[in-house]
């Protein structure tokens, strides 16, 4: 089996037995990545020097026999949305492309204390806001399964760069979907952790009450101990859920007894592809021939769950974004231009004897705002922001924003009663596999209709897990959800793991 | 044109609150270091940072929020309060909207000289919020840079509003300086106005009363039982001292009145106005209004978690808070037979001085004289060698003893101030401040010898008391300070005219 086939928990105990160096290892990959990402673009930028010395100083760790951490030596690729010290933090936006932060995040921390060595950041829709990767400012990230199509987003890079054997284990960040459904459509595993499970200190705020950090793997495994390594209370986080961390690479390999497993009748209505029908409802019989016992249940509230999430999404969006005005973050207009432009408006303003226009007419310091934040966003950003700053104005703040958080607790408690009757909930992950590059660059809400099944997770705070349970006609990977309660990540990684030993879905890799 | 109208006025006061570090971050919000030295990425709002609320700030503003009576709700959360401003770094300040830590409180005023009644000045709310960072505008050399500081930013506020209960501008004086007084008694604030720690921006307007000339209009339902008109509201900034604000006022209401009666244009015809006050001119001016009524956007910030209170804790902080000022100042009135005068005088120079007077008090028997000695004596050397009750080296313990020698005549009252300043400057008590003084006690039989002793030898003094005048006596006082300088002078004399009518 090639090296960039074989799973990280394979490498670690190939690492601890010292059949392979980190830097032998960590050198493979970033030949693979030279050799093959031009035609892929998962990573706007690999760290080659920064990650041989990480690997080398995990080898020496490993030669004088002291301690080591649980990623001892497995490269993992970063999502260009976490935080990490001098190192370019961009977002995928025009409007960051300068920032370097002089701090890191705390997953980026616990992956250091952990001895990961950080192979590269990985591309993604710009500030998270996109479904395809296509939202980038810099480039197109295409799925290793079938380079014209996109590989899902927005952790569109971190998925394409495992399903391509660029790196073994990925961070990414799911705000409606993030990690999921790229995840199901590039054929790897990933992973939602409940909310506050691992700390957003340091990630760059999309949608702060949605947003979670989580892991990448080609197995249920894998992702179990990347999130052992990143999951714990953080107290620069007042959002993170101060509880232990089970052992979750211990607990996954044990099977779960008198599992019930609930499918949800309103995931199978119209608009659902039959490949993926037929795919997800082949997984549910895996699971009954494992002896689980399947359960239908009823989601009523689960089709406000778009409507909802695009208006607290971008609600949160237009202000967490608001700092990025050229004054102390982000891109800033060429100044002299800005006010030779302002002085010719003026001018023929005055030449009209437009008094109202004179008026009207910006400062300097607006003028600076507006064009720096319109040079440096990109259109999906720009909608995200009208529609939150219109959400959240005087006269519809009730109608719109306050209305979505009401409409969030009937979600939320829709899934408690469901957890009453079944143990995990299962279902697509889309309503068909992946889309072409440019195939719905014109149609914003047929973009957003996509999120049907994904964000539903983030609005009630669940852990969602997503891995591959076949194939299309086309050959393209189709992905299962399973959904959990809160902070039931061990049943989550223990019920994926039941079907994934069941099945070889997760045994073929895209040939590049 | 004189008093023809009220005078409305509330106050919005933001108060500093006495924390080591900010509201969300642990930077230090020490006054005075170089600009930009006290941030870190959470106050300045770096991408990727979170805030986590400062417990120590919630327990002051409680601490606040229980002295004025307010009203503590058991569920609390923060806001964001969006606009646009450069030494705002994030762009939104992290306030409380519709759910405050308190409200409904109140602060009882007097005016010491009488120039009101007593009157109950009730708080609409009071909430916690960061301060915004400073900007400075850099004017020289016709550069037009902006310089902005955000040491401040993040800085724990909390923000008083006050309903418009204030009808003149020495009553809103006089609430601040209460206010004042209360939040330095209880340790929540220095409220220093010159280091921004408490910064006062007042609402005004006037009601006048309906007259013939402006009768409600027949048939406007808007004016149907009114009595009296209200004139638009204005909102006054840029006040620097407590003086400041009271002659601000002053002339804008009388700018009010007229305008008033240059254009009756009544409250709801012109947007609120803001005007900033200029104290070297005397004048209010016309600041730019902001941009129609502006939409904040608030709403909850999803970074921090709602904060909840219970009864025990409200509980907890009240029987904290010890007595206020205000009952202090009526028990040393009532209790200690002060006078207004001196029982403000104590409670004005916080609790430390008030607790050292009460035992003082207590303990000589006398209020009236423990009162004279701290306010006169004990405060003047506390300024002179600028330093603290603590190190001042005189436990009230020794000051009560020798205010009841005092009393007792075992320490002459003329010598009383030099045993006073010996106690203090050699740490001891009145005993051996009078041995290092060299004064004895003269006790009665030695003053009676000593007026006969001199009596005998001045026949003409006992001539001259005789024929009616009796301040001869006073040379004899002065012969008998030279033979013993601790002499009573007022007992000596009166036992010298004592002597000379029953010779008689």
């Amino acid at each position: 089996m090639p090296f960039f086939e074989q799973s990280a928990a394979e490498h670690l105990r190939n690492l601890e037995t010292g059949e392979v160096s980190s830097v032998d290892l960590t050198r493979s990959y970033l030949d693979r990545i030279a050799a093959l990402d031009a035609r892929v673009g998962a990573f706007l930028r690999v760290d080659s020097e920064g990650a041989l010395r990480q690997a080398a100083e995990v080898d020496a760790k490993r030669a004088q026999r002291r301690p080591v951490g649980p990623l001892g030596g497995l490269p993992v690729a970063v999502k260009d949305i976490l935080c990490e010290r001098g190192q370019p933090t961009t977002c995928a936006s025009r409007i960051l492309e300068n920032f370097r932060p002089p701090y890191d995040a705390t997953v980026i921390s616990r992956l250091r204390a952990a001895d990961a060595v950080l192979i590269g950041r990985t591309n993604l829709d710009e500030f998270a806001m996109g479904g395809s990767t296509e939202s980038s400012a810099f480039q197109v990230t295409r799925n290793p399964w079938d380079l014209e199509r996109t590989p899902g987003g927005s952790s569109g890079g971190s998925a394409a760069a495992v399903a391509a054997g660029f790196a073994p284990l990925a961070i990414g960040t799911d705000t409606g979907g993030s990690i999921r459904q790229p995840a199901g459509l590039c054929g790897v595993v990933g992973m939602k952790p409940t909310y506050g499970r691992v700390s957003r200190y340091g990630v760059v705020a999309y949608a702060s009450s949605l947003d979670q950090v989580g892991p990448f793997g080609q197995s249920v495994e894998d992702v179990a101990m990347l999130l052992e390594a990143i999951a714990g209370h953080d107290p620069r986080d007042a959002t993170s859920l101060n509880e232990p961390v089970p052992a979750y690479t211990k607990e996954v390999g044990l099977p779960l007894a008198n599992l019930r497993v609930g499918w949800v009748r309103e995931h199978f209505g119209q608009g659902l592809d039959a490949d993926v029908e037929a795919a997800v409802r082949a997984a549910l019989g895996v699971y009954e021939s494992l002896g689980a016992t399947l359960h239908e249940i009823s989601l009523p509230h689960a089709k406000y769950a778009v409507a909802t999430y695009y208006v607290i999404a971008p609600s949160e969006a237009s202000s967490n974004l608001a700092r990025y005005d050229g004054v102390h973050f982000g891109h800033r207009t060429n100044e002299k231009e800005m006010l030779a432009e302002l002085a010719a408006d003026r001018k023929q303003l005055e030449t009209a004897c437009d008094r109202q226009g004179l008026d009207r007419l910006d400062s300097a310091l607006v003028r600076m705002y507006r064009r720096s934040r319109s040079e440096g966003f990109g259109p999906e950003v720009k909608r995200r922001i009208m529609l939150g700053t219109y959400a959240l104005s005087a006269g519809y703040y009730d109608a719109y924003y306050l209305k979505a958080l009401k409409v969030r607790r009937l979600i939320r408690q829709d899934f408690d009663r469901a957890f009453g009757q079944v143990d995990l909930i299962a279902g697509p992950i889309t309503p068909a596999p992946a889309i072409k590059i440019g195939e719905l660059a014109g149609d914003p809400l047929a973009m957003y209709l996509l999120d049907i099944y994904t964000v539903s997770a983030n609005l009630a705070g669940l852990p969602g897990l997503c891995l591959p349970c076949g194939r299309s006609a086309a050959g393209l990977p189709i992905g299962l959800q399973l959904l959990a309660p809160p902070l039931a990540e061990a049943r989550l990684l223990r019920g994926a793991r039941m079907y994934e030993q069941a099945t070889t879905w997760n045994t073929t890799h895209p040939e590049l | 044109m004189s008093e023809t109208y009220t005078t409305i006025i509330g106050l919005e006061v933001h108060v500093q609150l006495a924390t080591d570090s900010k509201l969300f971050c642990g930077c230090s919000t020490r006054f005075g270091a170089e600009p930009n030295t006290q941030t870190c990425p959470v106050c300045i709002g770096m991408p990727g940072t979170l805030p986590v609320m400062n417990r120590r700030a919630f327990e002051l503003a409680l601490r606040t929020a229980v002295a004025l009576d307010c009203e503590i709700p058991a569920f609390t959360k923060w806001d964001r309060k969006q606009y646009y401003y450069p030494d705002l770094p994030k762009n939104y300040q992290i306030s409380q909207y519709d759910l405050p830590m308190s409200q409904h409180g109140h602060l009882d005023i007097r005016d010491p000289k009488g120039a009101f009644a007593t009157k109950r000045v009730r708080i609409l709310r009071a909430h916690l919020e960061e301060d915004a960072g400073k900007s400075l505008h850099d004017e020289v050399a016709g550069k037009g840079d902006s310089l902005i500081d955000l040491n401040r930013t993040g800085t724990p506020l909390l923000e008083i509003v006050t309903e418009p209960d204030l009808r003149s501008p020495l009553e809103a004086k006089t609430f601040l300086s209460e206010l004042k007084l209360l939040l330095t008694y209880i340790g929540v604030s220095d409220c220093n106005m010159q280091e921004g720690s408490l910064r006062v921006d007042a609402n005004i307007n006037l009601h006048i009363p309906a007259s013939s000339t402006d009768p409600p209009r027949p048939g406007c339902p808007s004016d149907q039982g009114k009595h009296t008109i209200a004139t638009p509201i204005v909102e006054i900034k840029n006040m620097n001292s407590f003086r400041a604000v009271e002659r601000a006022l002053e002339y804008e209401a009388g700018r009010l009145w007229h305008e008033w009666q240059e254009t009756h244009r009544k409250l709801g015809e012109v947007p609120k106005l803001t005007r900033g006050w200029d104290d070297v001119a005397g004048v209010t001016r016309g600041q730019r209004s902001k941009e129609e009524s502006s939409d904040y956007r608030y709403f909850p910030d999803p970074d921090l978690a709602p904060v909840t209170v219970s009864p025990a804790e409200v509980e907890l902080v009240r029987g904290s808070l010890g007595e206020l000022p205000a009952a202090l100042r009526a028990r040393l009135q009532d209790g200690f037979a002060l006078s207004s005068y001196d029982a403000d005088v104590l409670i004005n120079q916080g609790q430390a001085v008030v607790v050292y007077f009460l035992e003082v008090a207590e303990s000589a028997g006398d209020a009236k004289a423990a009162a004279n000695w701290v306010t006169q004596d004990v405060l003047r050397v506390l300024k002179e060698t600028n330093t603290t009750l603590d190190s001042l080296g005189l436990p009230a313990a020794r000051l009560a003893e020798l205010i009841r020698q005092i009393k007792l005549g075992d320490v002459p009252g003329p010598r009383a101030r030099e045993v006073f300043q010996a106690m203090i400057e050699r740490r001891v008590d009145v005993a051996a401040a009078l041995e290092s003084l060299g004064i004895a006690a003269v006790d009665e039989s030695e003053l009676i010898a000593l007026a006969s002793k001199l009596l005998a030898a001045n026949p003409k003094t006992i001539s001259d008391v005789r024929a009616g005048k009796a301040q001869a006596v006073g040379a004899l006082i002065g012969q008998a300070k030279k033979q013993n300088p601790n002499i009573d002078p007022t007992r000596f004399r009166e036992i010298c005219l004592q002597l000379i009518e029953t010779a008689l």
